[in-house]
Formats: C-alpha cells, structure tokens, sequence
C-alpha cells in the first residue's frame, strides 16, 4: 500500500496531506490526554504500535504472485481507536520513508490517510458493530482487523486511479487495474491479519483484562472465557 | 479452551498459505507496491517522479536488515509486554 516516494502529483500529494494532518494532530492531543488519565494503558499503546512495526515489516507472498504486507493497524483501533491509531501508523510509515525508502515523505499523506486513518475507521465501526451484535471478542476482532487490512489496500487503490486516471477508460478503469494489485492481493493477508489481531488480543485479555475493560473494550470480566 | 482456539487458527494460517508455497511455476513474488508503480508508468509514460528518496538502502541485503530490524523493534516490545503481564499475573495469584 506504500505509494512511492514522488509518485503522486504534487498536487494530490499535498491534498492528502492536507486530509490527514488534521487527524494526526487530534490523535496527538488524544494520545496526550489518554497517558496524563490513564497511565495504565501506555504499556498496551506500546504494544498496539509494536504490533504494527511487527506486521508492516513483514512482507508476505499471495496467491495472486506478488508480496505485500499486513498493516497491523486493527489492534489499535480497536484498544485506542482511529485517531490514535493513526499516529502510530505515521510513526511506521516514517520509519519505512527515511530507513526503507519504502513509500516517502512526499506520499507520506496519501499512505497516511490510507493505512492509518481508512483502515482504522473501518475496523473500529466494525468492531463497535460486532460488538453490538454481539458475536464475542474472537469473531469481532478478527473482522475488525481484517476488513481494516483490506480497506485500507482499497484506498490505496482509489488514491492511485484518481491521480492517474486511464485515457480511455478513466479514474473507474485505471481503479479496477490498482484494485487487481492491492485489493485481490490483500484478501490472504487480511484474513492472516484478521487470525493473529484475534490471537494477541485473546492473549492480552487473559494476562491484562483490567487494561481492556478500561478501555472499554471488553464490557466486563465475566464476558470473556477464563482458562 | 484458549488451546484449541489457539490451534485451530494457526492451522488455518497455515492453510492459507499452502497454495503459496505448493506453487510449481515460477512466480516472482515481488512486491506489490512495484507492480503499483509498473502499471503508473504504462498509464502515464510521461510522468516523471518529482522527489526521489532522500537515502536508499545500498543493496537488497541491507534493506532486509532494516526491515527485520523493524520487526525485531516491535517484537521485543510485545514480548517484553507479555512476559512482564504475565509473571505480574502470578504473582498477584501467589
């Protein structure tokens, strides 16, 4: 989902600057306020935005020939929500610009708004809706995260067929030859992302279930099965 | 419980990953994201990046470190983590 350093126009590149800043500024102000009123939960920010180092490092085959990665975005939004999760992506996304030449400071926007900003709104509505319908933390937090993973894969693919839309066919073709790319790709690695998301999170509520009942994530001790 | 859950997802991880590594042609497995710039290049033959990486890693090697380097980061914070909330765990039990 990285888009390559100076491949947006300038034009694009700045406009999804201009879409993501705001939003990273907020989930600041919200990380800010979460450690000075809840102390407890840094250990668990530290993980969610280790969770993401780890998944986003790890570039794995698909069906489809090619390698792409899992965002590991789906853990934090669903503990600390869109916001602050999307500070933490950026703090991935830099790493991978200076270090990896993977993606780039002039793109950094556009990655922004596509791994840290989409994909976690997705997976926390879808979280908040599972949560609702009331299907249990496993299945919940394995849709979550895996249709995070997979939108923000459908981002990238619009951000590119709106910059470079075909002669012929225009920005919907030139979205169907990306969306081959990154949306058919991702969906191995959506639901990879989806099954270990599920795992650490069951494994975080057998050893810290006071964090994620503040968090309100989980409502109370006595809805999560105890081994 | 946790046990069963635990494995039943790790077999269907492996699952999905059987095609992957059964495959008899060649395939490139190469990253997506150049696939992306690929195709940029056959819609667009006039475009020409305007910003280039400030620093490239050297060679495949070295951009493979930084890449474990990243994951190895992560790793270690999460392992740190569980082995901390865990033994924290028992002995509150004790």
């Amino acid at each position: 989902m990285h888009i390559m350093e100076g491949f947006l126009p300038p034009m694009w590149a700045l406009f999804w600057f201009v879409m993501s800043i705001p939003v990273v500024a907020y989930g600041l102000v919200q990380l800010n306020k979460l450690v000075k009123e809840k102390p407890e939960t840094k250990s668990l920010l530290a993980v969610a935005g280790a969770f993401a180092f780890v998944l986003s490092a790890l570039k794995l085959p698909s069906v489809t020939g090619s390698c792409s990665h899992p965002t590991g975005t789906g853990l934090g939004a669903i503990c600390f929500g869109p916001a602050i999760t999307s500070v933490l992506a950026t703090v991935v996304l830099l790493y991978q610009a200076l270090f990896l030449a993977h993606g780039g400071l002039t793109t950094l926007g556009a990655n922004i708004f596509s791994m840290g900003i989409v994909g976690p709104v997705v997976a926390y509505v879808v979280f908040k809706a599972c949560k609702k319908a009331n299907i249990g933390l496993m299945p919940a937090v394995f849709l979550a995260a895996a249709l995070g993973d997979w939108a923000t894969y459908v981002t990238t693919s619009v951000q590119l067929a709106v910059a470079f839309p075909t002669a012929l066919g225009g920005t919907f073709a030139s979205f169907k030859i990306f969306a081959t790319i990154f949306a058919v790709t991702q969906v191995p690695l959506a639901i990879a992302e989806g099954i270990v998301t599920a795992l650490i999170v069951n494994y975080i509520s057998q050893v810290r279930v006071d964090v994620l009942e503040q968090l309100k994530v989980i409502v109370s001790s006595k809805a999560v099965s105890t081994s | 419980m946790n046990w069963k859950l635990t494995l039943i997802m790790l077999t269907l991880l492996a699952l999905l990953y059987q095609p992957v590594c059964l495959a008899e042609e060649e395939e490139v497995w190469g990253g997506a994201d150049g696939l992306a710039e690929d195709k940029i290049t056959e819609i667009a033959p006039d475009y020409e990046p305007w910003f280039s990486p400030i620093w490239e890693p050297p060679s495949g090697e070295i951009e493979s470190l930084l890449f474990s380097t990243q994951a190895a980061i992560g790793a270690l914070i999460i392992g740190y983590f569980f082995g901390y909330s865990k033994a924290k765990k028992q002995e509150k039990n004790n």
